[in-house]
């Protein structure tokens, strides 16, 4: 067909060529053949470029968008491996990493926080900022944190914070002294022996915090307590003799310097009077020389007070010096028994030091007046030997003591020293008129100058005591606190108590109830104890008498067993002989189907049948079975099987010839049209039919081989069904046949469900040996 | 024996046409001879018209089960219908017998 379809195809071009004009076929299949090729080639090219374009776009896109990439691997197949040599494996989510970097900073932070509190010894850099100690044991700890799972991440974080705030609040701080430099770490050491709650020593805790967190056995802690008070007895004893021992010697030193002082202040004073009295008073001349000497000595007495003084002050100051050192280390051991005696010795050193300045004082106000009269003395002294100058330069022949020489002076000697004494007088009340002119500048200048003296004077008053005031206030504050500091005390004392009593009321009351619970648990147990005893008594009994009840029970069924065995024997005896009897009357029924020859019925079965029905009077199915054998077969017996199957064959060519012919083709026309088929038609002489009969199957040959088979096989019964497919005359042809072969079945059918059900009634009696 | 009517049926028919082709001649033969001066169109007609006959005949007869008859019309049927109808009822009955006495 393909070859008679091209050849049409040539010859049509053929014709086409031969109408166009002077061309060749040769010509007119080459162009068009070319036109062709450069046509396609024109196609192919455009295709491949359109298809490397998308392709080249895809995978352009897919490397800038990964979400595009995802979905293209997931559409297409072998898409994953392409994009995968061209761009490299596909990235892993990024959102995860920074997840994990997340989880790793939070547990750290627990981790850590969990390490800080062994670490007893890293609390000194506890007022650092927290993230010191974060950045240390972090290396260490990200190993383990990685291990923690995603699901505990928040639980972690509060707990970080909950653990964070916990270790940050400052713990309860217990009655330690409140010295600033080391206060947090004196209160977290406190904190960490809660049964300590007694006065604490830093130092000897410090080693002792190193341990791990965990209360220590009384013994040791009372050990400690005892160890302790005795190193502060002992420092206290050691300081409170070292500041008596100062005290005494700083106060002795003082009260020299007091008396050395005031002993100078005598003197002072003595010889200020003596020098006055010498000025002022007119005594006879060899007295005057004894007051001379009087003074001399008195000034000599006042120099050497005066050292004796400054060597007593100096002493004095070292000594106080010694004692304020002293005073500063033992206030430096921070011990609070110690405190009172510093107070007192510092209280005493304030006292001697106000002492010492008051005589130092008095001293100095006196030496400045002895400075006065002095200068005074001097001047005075001054202008008498000028007058005396004066006088001996007047006149030079009068000797000093001119006093005694009232008759020796000539009246030129008089009168010159008369002129020369108004001229004095002259001078003198110039000089007088000039010092009133000038009184006030001076009594200005000397204003200013007492002024100046005074102001200084007053300020170091002043200082000195300002320096006193702010003594006796830090004194007094420290006083004061002292006395806060035990009333303190003794109020944190009746609240221990009072919260020992509490403790001791809530343990009694704790102790009561639970001595009750128990008290109720243990006569819980025994009231349980004792029901399952007495269950358990009342349960053997009940087991006892069931078992009795049990045996009289099985006894008396085995004895009613025993009796209904035997009944039931008799009867089974006469079962099985009517079994006996139907299977008999059966198996002749079963011999007469037998006796059919070629093309000759069996014997009637009438006489067979009888013998059944009598056999089994009272068996409702077997006289149903015995009374549904069919008629025909009662009188006139039926066909064997191997007749069936002669008789088909020579049916089967019969319904062949006629295979055309039915109801509306029975022309003699269409006769001789079936019979010519017949004769041309070759199928299989038998053919195993199918489970399943198709449209096809129906065909009359193909039925008429099945059944063959069928019947070559000993399946009457699908023989049958298949040669009762048959339509039209060859039905009509064929009915007889089948007929006789439902008959056959059907009398076959009763007679072996008759033969089952006795074989079946005999081996349910047959009693086995 | 419904297989040896077809065979009856045949027999009949040869044996008509035999009759009719036989007689046809031998009348067409006579009226040749006797009325239409030895023509052969005579023997041909009456050969032709036994033939015809024995044709029509025995397609009549071969046909004759298909043709319902006015009077037979719904009793021969009814009859056949009649009989299957009892056939498949016993083998109901039996069917539905076992099947009780089985369970």
């Amino acid at each position: 067909m393909l070859r008679a379809c091209l050849r049409g195809a040539n010859a049509t071009a053929r014709n086409h060529c031969r109408r166009s004009p002077g061309t060749s076929l040769q010509h007119c299949r080459h162009y068009t053949a070319g036109e062709s090729s450069s046509g396609a080639s024109k196609v192919i090219a455009t295709g491949l470029l359109t298809v490397s374009g998308g392709v080249g776009g895809t995978i352009l896109y897919a490397k800038w968008d990964h979400k595009f990439r995802a979905a293209v691997e997931k559409n297409v197949p072998y898409s994953d491996r392409l994009l995968g040599l061209a761009l490299g494996p596909a990235p892993q989510d990024v959102g995860l990493p920074v997840k994990n970097q997340v989880e790793l900073a939070q547990p750290p932070s627990m981790m850590e926080k969990q390490v800080k509190a062994p670490k007893a010894k890293s609390e000194k850099k506890v007022k650092d900022s927290a993230g010191s100690p974060a950045k240390e044991p972090s290396p260490v700890v990200t190993q383990p944190a990685q291990s923690i799972e995603e699901m505990s991440q928040e639980a972690s974080a509060e707990a970080t914070h909950i653990i964070s705030a916990i270790s940050e609040v400052p713990s309860v701080p217990a009655p330690c002294d409140t010295e600033a430099a080391a206060v947090k770490e004196e209160c977290k050491e406190c904190h960490d022996h809660k049964d300590t709650p007694a006065a604490v020593h830093p130092n000897a805790e410090s080693p002792s915090a190193a341990e791990p967190l965990k209360e220590r056995p009384v013994e040791e802690v009372a050990a400690r307590l005892a160890q302790q008070d005795q190193e502060e007895q002992d420092i206290l004893a050691s300081v409170s003799a070292s500041l008596e021992e100062s005290l005494a010697s700083s106060a002795k030193a003082t009260l020299q310097a007091i008396g050395a002082q005031e002993a100078a202040l005598q003197a002072i004073t003595q010889h200020t009077h003596k020098l006055k009295e010498a000025m002022e008073a007119e005594v006879p001349p060899q007295e005057k020389s004894a007051q001379w000497k009087d003074l001399e000595a008195a000034l000599a007495d006042r120099t050497c007070s005066v050292n004796d003084a400054g060597t007593a002050l100096l002493k004095a100051n070292e000594a106080l010096g010694a004692l304020r050192s002293v005073i500063d280390d033992s206030k430096g051991l921070k011990i609070a028994a110690v405190h009172p005696l510093v107070l007192a010795a510092e209280e005493n050193l304030h006292n001697m030091i106000v002492d010492l300045d008051k005589v130092v004082t008095k001293v100095q106000s006196a030496e400045s007046e002895a400075k006065i009269v002095s200068q005074y003395s001097e001047l005075v002294n001054e202008a008498k030997q000028q007058f005396q100058r004066e006088v001996s330069s007047l006149t030079p022949e009068i000797q000093a003591n001119w006093k005694g020489l009232t008759g020796k002076l000539s009246a030129d000697d008089l009168n010159a020293l008369i002129a020369h004494a108004h001229r004095r007088i002259d001078q003198l009340n110039r000089e007088l008129a000039e010092q009133r002119v000038r009184e006030q500048i001076h009594i200005d200048a000397a204003l200013e100058q007492q002024k100046l003296e005074d102001q200084k004077a007053l300020e170091k008053a002043v200082n000195t005591s300002l320096q006193h005031v702010k003594e006796d206030a830090r004194l007094e504050q420290e006083r004061k606190l002292a006395e806060l500091r035990e009333v303190m005390e003794a109020e944190m004392r009746t609240q221990l108590r009072r919260q020992a009593a509490a403790h001791t009321d809530h343990v009694q009351d704790v102790l009561k109830v639970q001595e009750q619970e128990l008290r109720a648990e243990a006569d819980q147990v025994l009231s349980s104890k004792m029901l399952e005893q007495e269950t358990r008594y009342r349960q053997l009994n009940q087991e006892q008498l069931d078992n009795f009840t049990l045996d009289m029970n099985t006894a008396y069924a085995r004895l009613k067993g025993m009796e209904e065995a035997i009944d039931s024997h008799v009867v089974a005896e006469e079962e099985a002989r009517r079994a006996h009897q139907l299977w008999l009357s059966v198996e002749a029924l079963n011999y007469t189907l037998k006796t059919a020859d070629a093309d000759v019925p069996t014997v009637p079965l009438k006489s067979a049948a009888e013998a059944v029905r009598d056999s089994c009077h009272d068996n409702d199915f077997a006289m149903a079975l015995a009374s549904a054998l069919p008629e025909e077969s009662l009188h006139r017996g039926v066909y064997s099987e191997a007749s069936l199957r002669a008789r088909f064959n020579s049916l089967r060519s019969l319904a062949r010839r006629v295979a055309l012919i039915d109801e509306s083709h029975n022309s003699l026309y269409q006769y001789f049209l079936s019979y010519l088929q017949a004769a041309l038609l070759f199928e299989d002489k038998q053919e195993a039919p199918p489970t399943q009969l198709s449209r096809e199957d129906l065909d009359p040959f193909k039925l008429l081989s099945y059944a063959s088979y069928c019947l070559e096989h000993g399946d009457l019964e699908l023989a049958a069904k298949l040669v009762n497919q048959l339509r039209g005359e060859a039905r009509r042809v064929v009915e007889d046949w089948l007929t006789e072969a439902r008959l056959t079945l059907e009398t076959r059918q009763v007679v072996s469900l008759l033969s089952a059900y006795a074989n079946a009634v005999g081996l349910g009696t047959t009693q086995a040996p | 024996m419904s297989e040896k009517e077809l065979g009856k049926k045949w027999d009949r028919c040869l044996a008509d046409g035999a009759i009719k082709l036989g007689t046809g001649l031998g009348l067409g033969i006579v009226f040749s001879v006797l009325f239409f001066k030895r023509h052969t169109w005579p023997i041909s007609l009456g050969s032709g018209a036994g033939l015809g006959m024995a044709y029509a005949n025995c397609q009549n007869d071969l046909r004759s089960h298909y043709l319902l008859h006015k009077s037979e019309k719904v009793g021969c049927r009814s009859a056949f219908v009649r009989t299957c109808v009892s056939c498949c009822e016993r083998v109901e009955k039996l069917t539905n017998f076992v099947n009780n006495c089985v369970r």
